[in-house]
């Protein structure tokens, strides 16, 4: 579903990403992990093309992102995206933001959104919010509308891009039980996150960055077993042990 | 200080044509703002293009942008005035810059919207642009995620807030071409201001004239701030406090 080929990018002469390789397949949860400034959410943003990289190859559902003649706004409407900080459009009702891409980018008629918008708020748990502005709403709410809006495509694959780093506590339980029931359900996902139970819990692979570098992809069971990289293991340590 | 305060001069008959001196004053009022909202709506359509442009993906397109806003904010308004009206007719192909001078209907006060609305147009530009570049660029993100197009993205993300956003200096920009307007006269436009220069010149009652004209002045402001409130309140999105980050 997913393909990069020794992608490599650079900001100016500093090197971001360093020959990263790694697959997702169909139905695959994949969590990436690392520390800040690891370039792991540059790495989700060359996926749909948001962030440019200068050499390697991306290939998703067999279109080739780095192409230039690649109709990325086609190819990103397939692929759900979430964001650290949601950036739902702050001017917009919460189901006009599920709306705008229905209508505009897959030509869908308002009601059919607007169906698609209520019975996806019912199943984030939202609907009686679909009439508020993202400012009334709180973070955890936010992100699930978020979610929906991305959903609403009906992607082929999602990509989340820190979705609970932003959230207070007590709201990233909401968000990650409709990330696992998202996972369970078989949705092709790419998770950069430092959520280990959510890793824990539904990925099937694990990938550990550092420096711009996959110093480690390995399945779950692996990577939370014995062997691994040194690296990984401080990491682990660090976040794991409070 | 001896002056003799006469504000019955605004009912006396005028030096020449029909009338009183207020029907001067009101007829100065009618071109204040006449002029003033013509050229604001040059500036703010042009300016509304360049400030987009100056924040395209478009390296050319930026460069012709940054051009013009920094040749139109850079030279004095007054310059530009005489510019408008003197040079401008003699750098045209030989029969437009005849039919400026002669043919085209009121050569000064068409220079003057012409050359107000295209000064203010590279403020209102820049306005634009930093209402823009105030959105977080996790906006731009998001939105280009969901598959619009770069049309799409600034049509429905950037700038519905980007116009939201800069509703307070615009409210000061739009201020500035009604008092901008008064440069006008420089050419020939009667407006407020040169009508009551006009009444001094005649009655001597110049205290008389520019106190009314102080206050007309302020009501055409006033009336713009009031306006720009409601439009500020009609646009109010709820629950929004923040602007660039979160």
């Amino acid at each position: 579903m997913i393909e990069m080929k020794n992608v490599s990018k650079w900001y100016g002469k500093f090197q971001v990403l360093k020959d990263c390789s790694t697959r997702v397949e169909k139905g695959q949860v994949v969590v990436v992990c690392g520390p800040s400034g690891s370039g792991k959410s540059t790495l989700i943003k060359c996926v749909n093309g948001l962030e440019p990289f200068q050499k390697g190859e991306i290939v998703v559902n067999g279109v080739s992102v780095g192409d230039p003649g690649t109709d990325l706004p086609r190819l990103r409407s397939h692929i759900g995206m979430v964001f650290q900080n949601f950036e739902l459009f702050p001017h917009m009702k919460v189901t006009d933001n599920i709306n705008l891409a229905q209508v505009k980018v897959l030509g869908r008629s308002k009601e059919e959104a607007s169906e698609k918008a209520h019975s996806l708020l019912e199943r984030v748990g939202l609907k009686d919010q679909a009439e508020k502005y993202p400012g009334q709403l709180s973070g955890g709410q936010q992100q699930r509308v978020a979610i929906a809006r991305a959903l609403a495509m009906d992607p082929i694959a999602m990509l989340f891009d820190e979705p609970t780093s932003a959230l207070d506590p007590e709201m990233i339980n909401e968000v990650l039980d409709v990330m696992v029931e998202l996972a369970q359900e078989g949705m092709t996902m790419m998770v950069v996150t430092h959520e280990m139970g959510f890793a824990k819990k539904v990925a099937h692979r694990v990938i550990f960055m550092d420096y711009g570098e996959i110093v480690e992809d390995a399945t779950k069971d692996e990577f939370f077993g014995s062997p691994r990289s040194e690296r990984a293991v401080q990491f682990l340590s660090k976040i794991l042990h409070h | 200080m001896a002056y003799n305060w006469n504000w019955g001069v605004f009912f006396q008959d005028a030096m020449f044509g029909p009338g009183t001196y207020l029907d001067w004053m009101l007829s100065g009022l009618k071109w204040t703002v006449v002029v003033s909202l013509a050229a604001w709506l040059i500036a703010f359509s042009v300016g509304s293009v360049l400030g987009v442009l100056r924040t395209t993906s478009f390296r050319f397109l930026r460069g012709v942008a940054a051009t013009y806003v920094e040749i139109f904010r850079n030279v004095p308004l007054l310059v530009q005035m005489f510019i408008w009206y003197f040079v401008v007719p003699e750098l045209m192909p030989k029969d437009v810059g005849r039919w400026m001078k002669t043919g085209m209907p009121m050569p000064e006060h068409t220079s003057a919207i012409l050359c107000l609305g295209f000064y203010t147009a590279s403020r209102v530009a820049e306005q634009v642009r930093s209402g823009i570049e105030s959105i977080s660029r996790g906006q731009t993100y998001a939105a280009y995620a969901m598959g619009l197009t770069e049309v799409q993205v600034y049509r429905h993300v950037l700038l519905p807030m980007g116009y939201r956003i800069i509703i307070p200096p615009m409210t000061s920009e739009f201020l500035s071409i009604f008092k901008n307007s008064s440069v006008a006269l420089t050419i020939g436009v009667l407006e407020l201001t040169a009508q009551s220069r006009q009444i001094t010149e005649f009655t001597f009652q110049g205290f008389e004239a520019f106190t009314l004209a102080t206050v007309l002045y302020i009501m055409i402001t006033m009336t713009v701030i009031l306006l720009m409130r409601v439009v500020e309140g009609r646009f109010r999105v709820p629950g929004f406090i923040g602007t660039g980050g979160r």
